[in-house]
């Protein structure tokens, strides 16, 4: 899915970063209001960042952490389905042996989280939190459920968009990315600001998981593809 | 064949009981004959405290090394016991705080032939941050190093510069590192 050149990717990296990412200032979304910065930012020649990063999580990840639906005595409620995809580098190349994260809320579109006021039920057969690491083919796999919508403050009738958070690491300290993984046709897109701070369409788009018959396990659950391409380029040590 | 990247989102207001599971604001032993605390507050454009950001640091070992995986050049090599990664939340307060080991000086950009001032790199998440904001923490007793830094040296601000040296131990024995998010107060951040 990330396949297609987009408009801004004009092969120099810091004005395609700042097409590619959100700005840190989106005054649709409040809470950046007092919280973006606003200075300039200090520019880096790419070496510096692109060498080396944290290897966090190896030897931490147990064998069930990635399937969200085994980590309670019973069986969680909601539609079942699978999330699979591959992290790659901006060459193209594999991101092996990376740590991934994820957290979302449970079908209700309640989160195990202190802070959630929402009404809706909590499961308690399930947590809403996964890790795993990719393969030698930068692939990885989650089983879960799918996230409900949920109500936020941001504004009047505001709602989320069912959303699956995503944390990676890749090979360098420039490759670090948390962001959402949304799902096709959801109706709540265009009132979202979160979703809509990617200001390039396209970009916007790479956010998407696609419905896919073949990661679709016959009786059994939903799939869904969602690729992920980190910042960053050059041979790496991981590659050697 | 250049990709374009996965655009980033908010890490929102829910993440704790997926990321912050198991501390690990510690890097060394609290008993490490060489460890230092450095801390401090997160603070708003209106000055008030963040206290639903997550901290991580990333930083050389003292020997000015980065263990990185599958490093096997000049300063990849891995240090058992110091893996340099560190994560932590802010508290109530906006307060966060890692047990670490001052790291040494590594190469600049231009490889051997000039290196940086001992620093750690700082990412701040928080809910209302579409993507990570990234600074560096020097030491107040490397005023040399840091005058010679060629990143130090490349900021033209003196304010803006003075946001990225950490201020001298407390009574508690903390380094102490405020982020200002926004303000005229507010600490310099890098386009990584």
């Amino acid at each position: 899915m990330a396949q297609q050149p987009s408009s801004e990717s004009a092969g120099h990296q810091h004005a395609g970063e700042s097409a590619v990412h959100p700005p840190y200032l989106c005054p649709d979304y409040k809470a950046t209001r007092l919280r973006a910065p606003e200075k300039p930012l200090v520019l880096l020649p790419e070496s510096l960042s692109q060498v080396t990063g944290p290897a966090y999580g190896h030897g931490r990840v147990g064998p069930l952490d990635h399937d969200l639906t085994r980590q309670h005595g019973g069986e969680p409620l909601g539609e079942r389905i699978v999330v699979t995809g591959r992290v790659l580098d901006g060459d193209g190349r594999p991101v092996r042996g990376s740590l991934i994260e994820i957290w979302q809320a449970n079908a209700a579109g309640r989160y195990v989280h202190q802070g959630d006021r929402h009404p809706a039920p909590l499961d308690p057969n399930f947590t809403g939190a996964g890790r795993c690491l990719t393969d030698d083919d930068g692939r990885y796999r989650f089983v879960t459920l799918k996230p409900g919508a949920y109500p936020w403050g941001n504004h009047y009738n505001a709602w989320r968009p069912a959303h699956i958070h995503f944390s990676l690491f890749g090979p360098a300290f420039r490759s670090r990315l948390i962001t959402q993984m949304y799902f096709p046709g959801d109706p709540l897109f265009d009132q979202d600001p979160i979703f809509q701070s990617v200001r390039d369409r396209e970009a916007r788009e790479r956010l998407i998981s696609r419905f896919d018959l073949e990661t679709t396990e016959p009786e059994w659950a939903l799939g869904y593809r969602f690729d992920i391409v980190l910042e960053g380029r050059g041979a790496t040590p991981m590659e050697r | 064949m250049a990709l374009p990247p996965t655009p980033s989102q908010t890490i929102g207001p829910f993440f704790h009981f997926a990321l912050l599971g198991e501390d690990r604001s510690e890097l060394v032993a609290q008993d490490h004959p060489s460890a230092i605390r450095i801390g401090g507050t997160v603070y708003d454009g209106a000055g008030e405290v963040v206290p639903d950001a997550m901290l991580e640091i990333w930083q050389a070992d003292a020997d000015g090394r980065y263990v990185h995986p599958g490093g096997d050049g000049e300063g990849l090599v891995p240090k058992a016991g110091f893996s340099g990664f560190g994560r932590c939340g802010t508290n109530d307060e906006g307060r966060y705080e890692f047990l670490t080991i001052k790291p040494g000086p590594v190469p600049g950009p231009d490889g051997q032939r000039t290196l940086q001032a001992p620093h750690i790199w700082v990412s701040v998440f928080a809910r209302g941050l579409l993507k990570r904001a990234v600074t560096r923490v020097y030491f107040p007793d490397e005023e040399k190093a840091n005058a010679a830094d060629p990143i130090f040296a490349s900021i033209e601000d003196p304010d803006l510069c003075s946001t990225l040296v950490a201020r001298p131990a407390d009574e508690g024995g903390v380094l102490r590192f405020d982020i200002h998010l926004q303000g005229v107060r507010q600490t310099a951040f890098f386009d990584v």
